[in-house]
């Protein structure tokens, strides 16, 4: 199938491409921008007149709650959810029931996927057995099965020994640690960000420090081992600072933040509203401006949606009892759009598509989220002026719930081709 | 960005609608509740201690956590309002079962309940309440939070400042002084709300460093760790609850230690006010957080307490059954 975008703002910013012009598509790659190929001739023909052209979206943490949870999603129900969203790549954690610590397990996660014929899924595997923090993981076979990295999800490890064995691990076959800094300790129970908000509301506290002893800790294990280390969902401003510090001695560490933490903080959570329950929690005022300047500076490289499916039985109750965390896959691109109109640059479409195409496939190792010639032709098609209500019925996604629920946002994709084949269109 | 959030226990005309916290309630409507449970207080001289204020609603106590004290004032004051009341002690039957936190509340109200006392372990469950009332068209049933986690109680704190207000007169002259475990108590945060409110310009909290919560200073509260200073000069003294569980941890090393420090004995006393009140919302810990000699001296008023907390209790309810939706 052979498909010519024509006349769209393509945005590649892997290759620093802003402008109108075609984008030819050919066998499942990228065959051309601006003149087609030499005896090209379209099967299908898009109009893309008024829309950006961008690589598909690389989102690098998206819970599809297989296997075991499939009464919160499915994976027909967020791979659709994926591409609606314009996502092409997805990253998914190993938190699923069995967790993703045997090969098998895996494969068949990457099958089902396959025969799904949607988005790309690429595994987290678990770093330990179980999550457990005790037992390394059969860490290159499950990187033969198809694992990206490897990861304890929410579940810290207690011993730092066996993190520190981990590490090493990891970094003898060159594979990447992915961690949610948070101490085991410090903020275990807590539902909302230490602060005068949860003092007033009763609510227990996961204070800052739980992120940055754990960032100290991880860090002195990365000068120890020289394992590469992704870090994900920074929350504060005072993580960001010792990210920043780390970058600039060298070591070899990314980071991404929840698109959520752009632009919420703990007051949206008002009269304990369980939507804007979220793991790490939502932060304040002073650490989301530092999480939108450190996005601008380079010391955040990746917006992920979070995307965590959660049923009505466990929001529907009382804040700390609430499962936390919100449906983000068809929500992403329109809270990037969302944060370049906060930013008015000129250049701020490209450098925000950056965060959730080039540099998020660069962190997960992928051949994706670019628009070069012969790279796999999975775009999107989006008009960034077009307006969508948040709402239940609007949503692919099992997951109906987000702090968004009645918001127009801005950004509505039209197109998503994922290996050369339309997968959604509107 | 930042959404408005309506406040779920005020009407479209700015009236009582459910009473979930005294935070961001107006300082008229406080008075207004204030008002009227004085108007009640004689009630319970009298020799038919009954208004037929609430005849023909139904009351329902649903209590998710124990608490007989609490559950039977309302009780009591329901009782003289002339309503029925249901007492439910949810924690022994359908919890236990399994059914969640509004399916209880949807089969309740299927019973044409007309009021909510709610009590529950965990900090916005009345809220959660309150809300799924209204989008499920109930927007008739009333909610009274009678003590959410550590969140609020707001029906002590009235009952608190009517104490005050009795033995005071006037509010925008007063020290008050918190003492004890402020971190989980919900009474405390609701005094606070209270007293902010109703216009005290000194509120203290007094406690070690472990039992304090960030962020006492932007709800207007100066904090003391040492009890002698924190006393000096006070008006009023509302000690609290020290629960069991948390007198020997990670918290404190020790009752006895805790007496030693932060007990309130007559020696301490001296050194408020002369004419200063001692409160304690109960059950109280005699020898862990207040001597003998000072829970049963003059200066107490921790009966009176309970006795105004029926008026107190009758006023809120008689004021929400009467609001419109």
């Amino acid at each position: 199938m052979k498909h010519h975008i024509k006349n769209g703002r393509v945005i590649d910013p892997a290759n620093g491409i802003d402008q109108v012009t075609d984008l030819f598509i050919a066998d499942g790659v990228i065959a051309a921008i601006g003149a087609a190929p030499g005896g090209f001739v379209a099967d299908n023909m898009i109009d893309a007149s008024g829309l950006v052209v961008a690589p598909g979206l690389v989102d690098l943490s998206a819970r599809l709650r297989e296997p075991g949870y499939e009464y919160k999603a499915t994976l027909e129900s967020e791979m659709q959810a994926a591409v609606q969203g314009g996502v092409t790549t997805l990253v998914c954690p190993p938190d699923t029931d069995p967790v993703l610590d045997e090969p098998g397990l895996v494969e068949m996660l990457k099958h089902r996927a396959r025969i799904l014929d949607g988005a790309n899924v690429h595994p987290l595997g678990a770093l330990t057995m179980g999550l457990k923090g005790q037992a390394l993981t059969e860490m290159a076979e499950l990187t033969e099965a198809g694992c990206i990295g490897f990861a304890q999800a929410e579940e810290p490890i207690l011993d730092t020994t066996v993190l520190l064995r981990a590490m090493q691990y990891a970094k003898t076959f060159g594979y990447t640690v992915w961690l949610r800094p948070q101490d085991a300790h410090i903020g275990r129970g807590g539902v909302a960000h230490s602060g005068p908000l949860a003092s007033r509301l009763g609510l227990s506290g996961v204070p800052v420090m739980s992120e940055t002893i754990a960032l100290h800790t991880i860090f002195e294990l990365m000068r120890a081992t020289g394992a590469r280390v992704h870090l994900c969902r920074i929350s504060s401003s005072a993580g960001l600072a010792l990210i920043a510090a780390a970058k600039k001695e060298g070591l070899p560490v990314t980071c991404d933040v929840g698109a959520h933490h752009l632009h919420l903080t703990d007051a949206d959570i008002g009269f304990f509203d369980s939507n804007a329950r979220f793991t790490p929690p939502l932060r304040g005022q002073r650490d989301r401006e530092a999480i939108r300047a450190s996005l601008l500076d380079g010391t955040i490289d990746a917006i992920c949606s979070d995307h965590t499916p959660v049923d009505d039985d466990e929001k529907l109750l009382p804040f700390a009892e609430a499962s936390p965390g919100a449906t983000g896959l068809e929500l992403l691109l329109s809270l990037v759009l969302k944060w370049t109109e906060d930013e008015h640059g000129g250049d701020a479409l490209p450098r925000a598509l950056a965060k959730v195409t080039s540099s998020a496939a660069r962190i997960a190792g992928l051949p994706a989220g670019t628009l070069s010639v012969g790279a796999a032709a999975d775009v999107v098609l989006f008009d960034p002026n077009a307006r969508w209500k948040v709402e239940r019925r609007a949503l692919a996604s099992q997951g109906k719930h987000t702090p968004f629920l009645g918001y127009e946002l801005a950004g509505q994709v039209r197109a998503t081709v994922v290996r050369g084949r339309v997968a959604f269109q509107r | 960005m930042s959404k408005i959030f309506l406040n779920p226990q005020l009407n479209k005309h700015g009236e009582l609608l459910h009473l979930l916290s005294i935070e961001g309630l107006p300082k008229a409507i406080l008075n207004h509740i204030l008002d009227t449970a004085s108007s009640f207080v004689s009630i319970s001289d009298r020799e038919v201690k009954k208004v037929p204020l609430m005849r023909g609603k139904s009351v329902f106590n649903l209590f998710f956590e124990n608490s007989t004290r609490t559950r039977t004032t309302f009780e009591i004051a329901a009782k003289r309002l002339s309503a029925d009341v249901i007492n439910l002690n949810i924690q022994a039957s359908s919890a236990s079962k399994g059914e969640s936190l509004l399916d209880t509340i949807d089969n309740l109200s299927a019973m044409h309940a007309d009021m909510f006392v709610v009590r529950h372990a965990q900090s916005g469950a009345p809220y959660l309440i309150a809300k799924h009332l209204i989008e499920t068209g109930q927007s008739h049933v009333r909610v009274v939070n009678a003590g959410d986690g550590r969140h609020a109680h707001p029906t002590q704190g009235l009952l608190d400042m009517y104490t005050i207000r009795h033995y005071k007169k006037d509010f925008t002259n007063l020290r008050v002084a918190i003492v004890g475990d402020i971190l989980h108590s919900r009474v405390a945060r609701s005094d606070i709300h209270a007293l902010t409110t109703l216009g005290v310009p000194e509120v203290r909290a007094i406690g070690p460093h472990t039992l304090l919560p960030g962020g006492l200073e932007q709800m207007g509260v100066r904090t003391f760790t040492n009890m002698d200073e924190g006393l000096k000069d006070v008006d009023v003294i509302i000690m609290l609850r020290l629960q069991n569980e948390r007198m020997s941890g990670a918290l404190l090393p020790s009752a006895q230690e805790y007496f030693k420090s932060y007990g309130l004995t007559p020696e301490r006393l001296a050194l408020a006010k002369p004419d200063a009140i001692v409160m304690h919302p109960g059950p109280m810990n005699r020898g862990v957080e207040i001597d003998s000699a000072v829970a049963d001296g003059s200066q107490a008023v921790i009966l009176p307490q309970v006795t105004f907390g029926i008026a107190v209790r009758m006023a809120v309810m008689s004021i929400l059954a009467g609001t419109h939706a």
